[in-house]
């Protein structure tokens, strides 16, 4: 075997002070970085097989660990970062397409964080959410033309539409990508806090019927466990045609993943790769796009709003008008930032544009033509915080997907490392030893914590606004000011520099 | 009375029950890298048991009718009348290990740290309330409770 040129990304600091050699370390690590050495009666590590989870350091009892960036440096060099040439030793060994997890890690501009919030003072009251009432209920879907109002009443027939208490979802992640457990979190967490949750591509598992009050199910390009009691068994159907991590390209979830129950739930033999093709292979147009858009309004008996899900690539302000037009109730945008379970490392590094722009410029091409109100925008792709979904209202945005934030709440440490199969918190795995490690008990409990702590924090921020309904804070840019962005920049965003 | 019961479906394998009920029964109940460091640390009472994937705690379930109790040739291993949790008494017992012939779960080990006494699960009886095993489990894959 030739030279490998492969050095460790990390390197596992044990304190032998405090190692009491109790094995934790060893029986939890996947990847196997930790051994116990009979001989020595010691336990011993691998950094170059360690991907910097943070399992054995959690769950140290004696927290004897530490992981590092491996301290091994190449000749300063300001063109060839380690990143660029590590890289080519992969390729060189391997023949192959780098492959990664998780949204990209590059240090492309992120705009939240060059957007302020107003605050009233003095000339306008600001409000005590702990002491007045704060109105947070989002309905998505087409909203008519004009309403119809008789004797008080609303006598407009209403299109179907989504109710949600607070304006955050849980974004698309199949069963297969991640693990049934993380679905039973999310549709659980979705279910006690009057949210959705999205199936992904991979349909919706017999155990979560029950939560289809809470589903909004995606049909993609592959159409996996596409069916009518599926389409039927949740609140809204969501058309997959991109994805912020990796646009232009589809899916590929390896055989080892398809076990029994992923192969019942997506309809495929077991052990057989679950292929999404990039297109939809019956979508070459708009108005092929409208087709589908129909068909599953037929088959849903025009009882529940149909979403398109687009990744944020340059002409996104025509494409989404596009959808409206093609009969879209919801348009969801995934923005380049976005994560994913697997994506080739190029693609999730350098397609697609930042999700505030895009936003920014659907919602005012939207209003420009008079058809915002015919659907509701959904973003995704890396919201943080709270701040940043208050941020994403006032461009324009009804609610945000979070997916990366949730499982994080969930126990996942962002090793990118999604892909492989070992993850070793339970959640982007089919392996049944790892699978257990998340207890969907503990897990939907967290997930409904993160939705509760920000649903407190939008309040306070929209209180301090003087605001008492979020509803008033839609697309009212003049909440937002910009710091350090271009005339440009500004303007695509629509928003004032600060000190204006 | 209030037993452990372990939840399977979620035990992680770690081990750190383990790790956690030989820290509560040796010298240094408070303190993990002394209860190791210090001498020979006790046997852990109680065992994960493996067969990948299924894996779970298993330590004493302190029986109704324990055999052990019956089997036990000098009324060392015995129940607490008040609690009901069945309690070896280490300076009775004389190592003739009949106990563990007759435990039908394989929940008392013989110890040779120290005297020729059979170890078992003791609830933690001398601690707080919670079994460490409870208490420590990462992903409460063990549970303290009242079941009929």
């Amino acid at each position: 075997m030739s030279l490998d040129y492969t050095t460790p990304e990390f390197l596992i600091e044990r304190n032998r002070d405090r190692c009491i050699d109790c094995k934790v370390c060893v029986n939890q690590c996947a990847n196997e970085a930790h051994e116990y050495d009979e001989e020595e009666n010691k336990v011993v590590s691998d950094d170059v097989k360690c991907v910097n989870c943070h399992r054995c350091v959690a769950l140290c009892p004696t927290r004897a660990l530490t992981i590092r960036r491996y301290p091994l440096e190449y000749r300063q060099n300001a063109g060839w970062t380690a990143h660029d040439i590590n890289s080519i030793y992969k390729q060189a060994a391997s023949g192959g397409i780098l492959l990664t997890g998780m949204g990209t890690d590059r240090n492309y501009p992120i705009f939240w964080d060059h957007l302020l919030l107003n605050a009233s003072q003095v000339t306008n009251p600001s409000i005590d959410p702990l002491r007045e009432p704060m109105e947070l209920k989002t309905f998505l879907g087409r909203k008519p033309n004009t309403l119809k109002i008789e004797n008080g009443r609303l006598t407009e027939k209403m299109p179907p539409q989504l109710e949600l208490e607070l304006p955050i979802m849980f974004g698309a992640m199949s069963f297969g990508s991640v693990s049934l457990n993380v679905q039973k979190s999310l549709a659980r967490a979705a279910a006690e806090s009057g949210t959705y949750f999205n199936t992904g591509e991979g349909g919706l598992h017999s155990d979560l019927y029950r939560y289809g009050g809470n589903a909004i199910v995606q049909v993609a390009s592959g159409r996996f466990g596409v069916y009518s009691e599926y389409l039927n068994a949740g609140s809204a159907v969501e058309i997959k045609i991109g994805q912020g991590a990796k646009p232009g390209i589809g899916g590929h979830l390896p055989g080892e993943k398809v076990g029994r129950e992923v192969s019942l739930t997506r309809m495929i033999p077991e052990g057989s790769d679950a292929i999404s093709p990039a297109p939809h292979h019956d979508i070459y147009s708009i108005e092929d796009l409208g087709q589908l858009i129909f068909s599953l309004k037929e088959a849903t008996n025009y009882e529940k709003p149909v979403s398109v899900k687009i990744a944020a690539v340059h002409n996104v302000a025509a494409i989404a008008s596009g959808i409206v037009r093609a009969g879209a109730d919801i348009v969801t945008i995934d923005g380049l930032r976005g994560g994913t379970g697997a994506a080739p490392l190029r693609t999730r590094d350098n397609v697609g544009i930042p999700i505030e722009l895009a936003l920014a410029a659907v919602d005012t091409r939207l209003r420009e033509e008079g058809i915002r109100h015919r659907v509701s925008l959904v973003i995704a792709g890396s919201v943080r915080n709270s701040a940043d979904i208050v941020k994403a209202v006032a461009l324009g945005a009804d609610a945000v997907y979070i997916a990366s934030a949730a499982l994080i709440s969930l126990g996942c440490h962002m090793c990118q490392k999604c892909y492989t199969g070992k993850c070793n918190w339970g959640i982007a795995t089919q392996n049944p030893n790892l699978v257990k490690r998340l207890n969907p008990d503990i897990g939907a409990q967290r997930v409904a914590n993160l939705l509760r702590a920000w649903t407190l924090e939008i309040k306070e921020l929209l209180g301090g606004m003087g605001i008492n309904a979020l509803e008033s804070l839609r697309g009212n840019r003049l909440m937002l000011r910009g710091v350090g962005l271009s005339e440009k920049e500004l303007q695509i965003l629509g928003v004032k520099a600060a000190g204006e | 009375m209030k037993r452990v019961y372990a939840k399977e479906e979620v035990c992680a394998g770690c081990k750190l029950c383990e790790v956690h009920c030989i820290v509560a029964h040796s010298q240094y109940p408070n303190d993990v890298v002394k209860a190791f460091k210090k001498g020979v640390p006790p046997l852990s009472r109680v065992i994960v048991e493996e067969n990948r994937p299924v894996s779970f705690a298993l330590q004493c379930r302190h029986c109704d009718d324990a055999p052990c109790t019956k089997a036990c040739i000098t009324g060392a291993m015995h129940r607490d009348p008040k609690t009901g949790i069945v309690i070896n008494d280490e300076e009775r017992c004389v190592g003739c290990w009949t106990c563990i012939l007759a435990c039908p779960f394989g929940a008392v080990q013989r110890d040779e740290t120290g005297k020729k006494a059979a170890s078992k699960c003791d609830l933690c009886s001398n601690g707080d309330g919670v079994p460490a095993c409870v208490a420590n489990c990462p992903n409460d894959a063990l549970i303290f409770e009242e079941r009929e």
